[in-house]
């Protein structure tokens, strides 16, 4: 059990029997009075967020939340499918839990994946991946136009802002955290 | 945590509050700070150390100088209380308190207005302060002009919440109310007294002799930050063990205790005033920080 006083941003907490993570939080406490601890949490299922305000003697249970690490298979249609590499174990999350990560996920990349009691909730993907260039402009040399950043796709679909000199079918390095460019990838 | 420069500020800043009251006819006195029983606050949870207790303030050991014949005393110490960790929190924190035999709660009203004064003049080179009399914060303008706002706690609630504050305790949303509707609004055009509050909330402050219900207790609001909390104090040893009795009961287990040696010295203790300030709080605003971990040595997560 968590007490009030354990609340703090990204602390995870069930709620009526589904998990929550705080995404902001206040301590306030009047003069003598009684210690409020105001809370932002969204649903870890449904993406619902709501406000409340909590004091001294609220208590909470944590969820049971596990990360496994998973191999992505394949999308079909909203469901996309993931195996756990040591016991060959299946399981899928859909399209709108898998939000943004998707600019990211290509065929066989291990992920963690997240676990609410037996329920897939969530991935996390690996803080740098690899990807292939599929379509960008040629690079001109001797290019004086002054722009040090050109548009390129990648085999996810995602595009992104790279310098110039990055040519398609080239594998480039990605920060999932903030979706941009890191370096170029030598195969 | 403060800058190099940051560092000389702080020291000036707690240099001229040593002035202030010394030059007011103040002692400066430094009383333990680990105790074996401390005053019965149901809301403020101590730490625990060997058996004892770190004080959460000053004001046990202080009244019992009180009793013993000091007539006007201040510390400047460091408070622990546990839990409390926020924009404004730090669960170790530098408070002040002062004490004057003879005095009541209006008259420390003016004192403090004296002091914020006082501090506010002596350091126009601080980010917040410079203009004439007056102290910014968030683009706003607070005037630092006397008389400052004076407004009961009943007021406050009628004008900023639409419900009055016996209402507000009767329905458990006290706090709640205050927080989120009153605060906020108070102290921006210049600092306000609230004073007044139900005799629930102010366990060792005097009960108005033309209206039991209120205690004679007030807090300083500037920028919507609570400042100061003081009263004329109760020196009724029967009133306050029954206030005592009446917190411990609220209380599961922690430092739960008579403090009986605090009561009996109670017996010899003339009419005084007192009042709390948080220094962190106060040199935060005239530094123009957002946070009280900014106006810190160190804060606790450095350590």
């Amino acid at each position: 059990m968590y007490s009030a006083s354990d609340l703090r941003k990204g602390l995870k907490v069930q709620l009526d029997g589904e998990p929550y993570i705080i995404t902001d939080f206040d301590f306030s406490k009047p003069g003598k009075g009684q210690a409020l601890y105001r809370t932002k949490m969204r649903n870890m299922i449904t993406g619902n967020q709501f406000t409340q305000t909590y004091r001294s003697n609220d208590k909470f249970e944590k969820p049971d939340l596990e990360e496994r690490t998973m191999q992505f298979l394949y999308s079909q249609g909203d469901e996309f499918h993931f195996m756990d590499t040591t016991s060959y174990e299946q399981t899928f999350i859909t399209r709108e839990q898998i939000g943004d990560n998707i600019n990211f996920l290509v065929d066989n990349m291990e992920v963690q994946v997240l676990f609410f009691g037996e329920k897939a909730i969530d991935i996390s993907l690996p803080i740098f991946v690899n990807l292939t260039v599929t379509r960008a402009d040629p690079w001109v040399k001797g290019d004086t136009s002054g722009t040090d950043t050109k548009p390129v796709t990648v085999e996810t679909g995602y595009q992104l802002q790279v310098p110039p000199f990055v040519e398609e079918g080239v594998k480039i390095q990605i920060d999932t955290r903030t979706g941009e460019y890191m370096t170029r990838v030598k195969e | 945590m403060l800058s190099t420069p940051g560092l000389k500020r702080r020291s000036d800043f707690i240099q001229a509050v040593r002035a202030f009251f010394l030059d007011n006819g103040y002692v400066e006195v430094d009383t333990p700070i680990r105790l074996p029983v401390l005053l019965p606050e149901s809301e403020i949870i101590p730490f625990s150390c060997e058996n004892q207790f770190l004080h959460t303030s000053p004001e046990l050991c202080m009244k019992r100088l009180l009793s013993r014949g000091a007539q006007q005393i201040f510390q400047i110490c460091h408070c622990f209380r546990q839990h409390e960790m926020g924009q404004y929190h730090q669960t170790e924190f530098t408070l002040l308190e002062w004490y004057h035999v003879g005095r009541d709660y209006q008259d420390l009203m003016g004192e403090c207005e004296q002091l914020v004064r006082y501090l506010a003049a002596g350091h126009t080179s601080f980010p917040a302060l410079g203009g004439k009399d007056t102290l910014q914060r968030d683009a706003r303008t607070v005037s630092l002009a006397t008389p400052w706002q004076r407004m009961s706690v009943e007021e406050a609630f009628n004008t900023y919440a639409g419900m009055g504050a016996l209402e507000a305790l009767k329905k458990d949303c006290f706090e709640e109310v205050l927080v989120t509707e009153v605060e906020p609004n108070l102290g921006w055009q210049g600092p306000v007294f609230l004073y007044d509050y139900p005799v629930e909330l102010g366990s060792l402050a005097r009960a108005k002799a033309d209206a039991p219900h209120l205690a004679e207790r007030f807090e300083l609001y500037i920028c919507g930050i609570e400042l100061a909390n003081g009263f004329s104090e109760l020196v009724d040893p029967e009133e306050q063990r029954l206030r005592f009795t009446a917190e411990l009961a609220k209380m599961d287990g922690h430092s739960a205790a008579m403090p009986e040696k605090f009561l009996r010295d109670l017996e010899r203790m003339e009419e005084t005033a007192g009042i709390a300030l948080g220094i962190d709080r106060l040199l935060m605003l005239f530094m123009g920080a957002p946070c009280i971990t900014d106006v810190l040595p160190l804060t606790r997560d450095d350590l």
